[in-house]
């Protein structure tokens, strides 16, 4: 990080990142148009996209957090900030932020570690190794919802085999009746659905570290764990930056489908997070100005999150 | 500083049906320069990486020093290696990079210091110690990896072709700064390359190898005078020997349908090759007729490629012989080596001093 000709600031962290992520392609792909509205055409069927389904979105979420709707659509009256002095005021949102917290963190150390642990074994497997590939990355393809469905299944009350286990060592496992017997398995599915993402990009990270530097490195280094965490992990760093990012962004959100099929219809008092929490008042409860003020809270602090990492992580991660 | 020693050493990989390398005894001394040189595919390297401990020995035995290393652990081996894609670790500095193995082994901070500050001056790396190895040049790149060599002060270096990837006036530079550097250390070096002039150049005794096999060992002029095989003659010196189909009858040797006589009678009889040097053919009023094809200007020489007898001949002149479209070629005398048709091998020479050369048409 020595380039301080770049103003400070987030913004330009950021374009430092892309710029230096995307150097290869840049000076090949570098083209001229005479015509100034031509690349704007071009660009424009992304920019719809994504106005379509992200800023005109948000803006309506922004815009809605400052008003009480009427939950039949009959008229909204401005409300100022209340919407998010409810949110933040209620010792039941705060709960709820805090067991985010606590899962966010815990889905993303595991699925990370494991992709990561996963990613190493199989890297040095010979004999039959597109068979573990295949076994470890196959878990990718089933769909949130059906994991959610699967783990409902592997934790039921009468025919678990997860509960039938958990009996012989003792533990009398209630999901979606007992808080943290439901926390348990959320997060045992949420990661089991993810360290296949983990995997495939650690995997491949592994792959783009030359064999000649890992044998120096062999050389160099008796100590398999030692040689590990000095030689080799520092080269996956930029791949693991990217994965922590993408693994909180999925933790707060992409859940929602395994909790949804967890908790749903089953008694109160079951852990959830703050999206389904948006979800719920917005939908189940028609508090729509609430639920729009709780998403942007959700957004600022994911955004606040990347920026952090950006600014404060991305400085120790060396691209190669 | 050690010998090594190789006995019978040989490597199947697991699912293939030859050995890569098989049967290989060597025996290298304290301090000595030792170059494997043969195409790709002869086992070269894998010869080597059996040394440093990157591929197991399926059979046989290696030592260094006094120790048998065959179970030992690479880094245990008191081995340095150099590789062609230099493998330094892109997160270290130069420093670092120099530092890291010391750093493994427990060396005293003050000591790896003092080992790095010295390696750094004699490859001239100061400048650049706190560089990270993707701002440095190729030529540099390959500096501190010998320096990280350097440092550790091992028993043996091993290069496997680390000037393969260099341009090729920056090869001629570090082959030379390689050679001195193994010189004022003394350690006993093995350099494996497919280039037969850096394999000339740099060793003490160079190891031909075939297919797995050492075709010959010896000091690099022995072996470009005395090559063991139409193999290593063909391998060995630029441009390959030329390698005729001839037959000895009697006393004489027949190239199609001219005869060269070799002054006394021979103990092969029948088919050969005969092999002769581009450089060893004399341009004579009589002899073999030799047609030109085209010519190689070198500056220094120029190659007259053609053919005698209906088989490519390649032949050396000074600049400033005249060029004609044909020639009389004699072969000068003791130059030409005989080997066997169907095994390669070497025949018992013609006795040079009788071999006059008087070429009759």
């Amino acid at each position: 990080m020595t380039d301080v000709t770049q103003p400070p600031g987030a913004a330009a962290t950021l374009r430092r990142w892309w710029q230096r992520t995307s150097r290869p392609a840049e000076a090949a792909k570098r083209v001229q148009f005479d015509r100034p509205l031509l690349p704007w055409l071009f660009l424009m069927p992304q920019l719809a996209v994504i106005f379509v389904f992200f800023y005109w979105p948000s803006v309506q979420a922004i815009t809605s957090s400052f008003y009480l709707e009427d939950p039949f659509g009959f008229g909204a009256s401005f409300v100022g900030l209340d919407n998010y002095r409810d949110a933040l005021g209620s010792a039941e949102y705060r709960r709820i932020a805090g067991f985010t917290a606590l899962f966010t963190a815990l889905v993303t150390a595991l699925s990370l570690g494991l992709g990561l642990l996963f990613a190493v074994k199989a890297d040095k497997v010979i004999r039959g190794r597109s068979t573990y590939r295949t076994a470890l990355i196959s878990v990718y393809a089933v769909a949130p919802p059906v994991a959610g469905l699967m783990g409902m299944m592997l934790f039921d009350q009468h025919i678990g085999p997860f509960v039938t286990l958990a009996a012989k060592f003792g533990w009398t496992m209630q999901v979606g009746i007992n808080y943290w017997d439901t926390a348990f398995a959320m997060i045992l599915v949420s990661v089991w659905k993810q360290v296949p993402y983990n995997f495939i990009f650690f995997l491949s990270g592994l792959q783009g570290i030359p064999a000649s530097v890992r044998e120096a490195a062999v050389i160099d280094c008796k100590n398999g764990f030692t040689r590990f965490r000095t030689a080799i992990l520092p080269l996956l760093a930029p791949t693991a930056f990217f994965l922590l990012i993408i693994n909180i962004t999925y933790a707060l959100f992409d859940t929602f489908a395994v909790i949804d099929v967890m908790v749903k219809d089953k008694p109160a008092n079951n852990p959830i997070t703050l999206v389904y929490k948006v979800y719920n008042d917005g939908f189940r409860g028609n508090d729509i100005g609430g639920s729009a003020a709780q998403s942007v809270i959700l957004m600022v602090v994911v955004l606040v999150l990347t920026l952090v990492q950006f600014r404060w992580l991305e400085r120790r991660v060396h691209y190669g | 500083m050690a010998s090594i020693d190789i006995s019978n050493v040989s490597k199947t990989y697991p699912g293939a049906s030859a050995p890569s390398v098989s049967d290989i005894n060597l025996s290298i001394r304290d301090g000595e320069f030792i170059v494997l040189v043969g195409p790709s595919g002869c086992g070269k390297s894998t010869l080597l990486r059996m040394v440093a401990g990157l591929e197991d020995i399926t059979g046989g035995e290696v030592h260094i020093g006094d120790r048998l290393v065959n179970r030992v652990d690479p880094a245990d081996r008191d081995i340095a290696m150099v590789f062609q894609n230099y493998a330094l670790y892109p997160h270290m500095t130069v420093r670092e990079n120099m530092a890291y193995g010391l750093k493994n082994r427990r060396t005293p901070a003050t000591e790896i210091e003092s080992r790095v500050a010295e390696a750094a001056r004699m490859l001239e790396l100061g400048p650049y110690l706190d560089r990270k190895p993707r701002a440095l040049s190729g030529g540099q790149r390959q500096r501190v990896a010998m320096g990280r060599a350097v440092v550790r002060q091992p028993a043996a270096f091993l290069f496997d072709e680390p000037l393969s990837n260099l341009d090729a006036k920056l090869r001629v530079s570090m082959r030379g700064e390689i050679r001195r550097l193994q010189k004022r250390l003394g350690t006993t070096s093995l350099y494996v390359t497919h280039d037969q002039l850096e394999a000339m150049t740099l060793a003490d005794r160079l190891v031909v190898l075939n297919a797995g096999r050492i075709e010959q060992v010896g000091a690099p002029l022995d072996i470009y005078h005395n090559p063991a095989s139409t193999f290593v003659a063909s391998f060995i010196g630029s441009p390959a020997m030329n390698l005729i189909d001839a037959e000895i009858r009697g006393s004489s040797l027949h190239i199609g349908a001219t005869e060269v006589p070799l002054g006394s009678m021979q103990a092969a009889q029948g088919p050969v090759t005969a092999g002769i040097r581009a450089e060893d053919l004399q341009v004579t009023g009589h002899g073999l007729p030799f047609r030109v094809d085209f010519v190689e200007e070198l500056g220094a020489q120029r190659l007259v490629h053609g053919h005698v007898e209906g088989q490519p001949l390649t032949l050396a002149l000074t600049p400033d012989a005249a060029l004609h479209d044909a020639f009389h070629l004699s072969i000068r005398p003791g130059a030409l080596h005989l080997f066997d048709t169907r095994s390669g091998r070497r025949l018992p020479q013609p006795e040079s001093g009788v071999f006059a050369s008087r070429v009759l048409a």
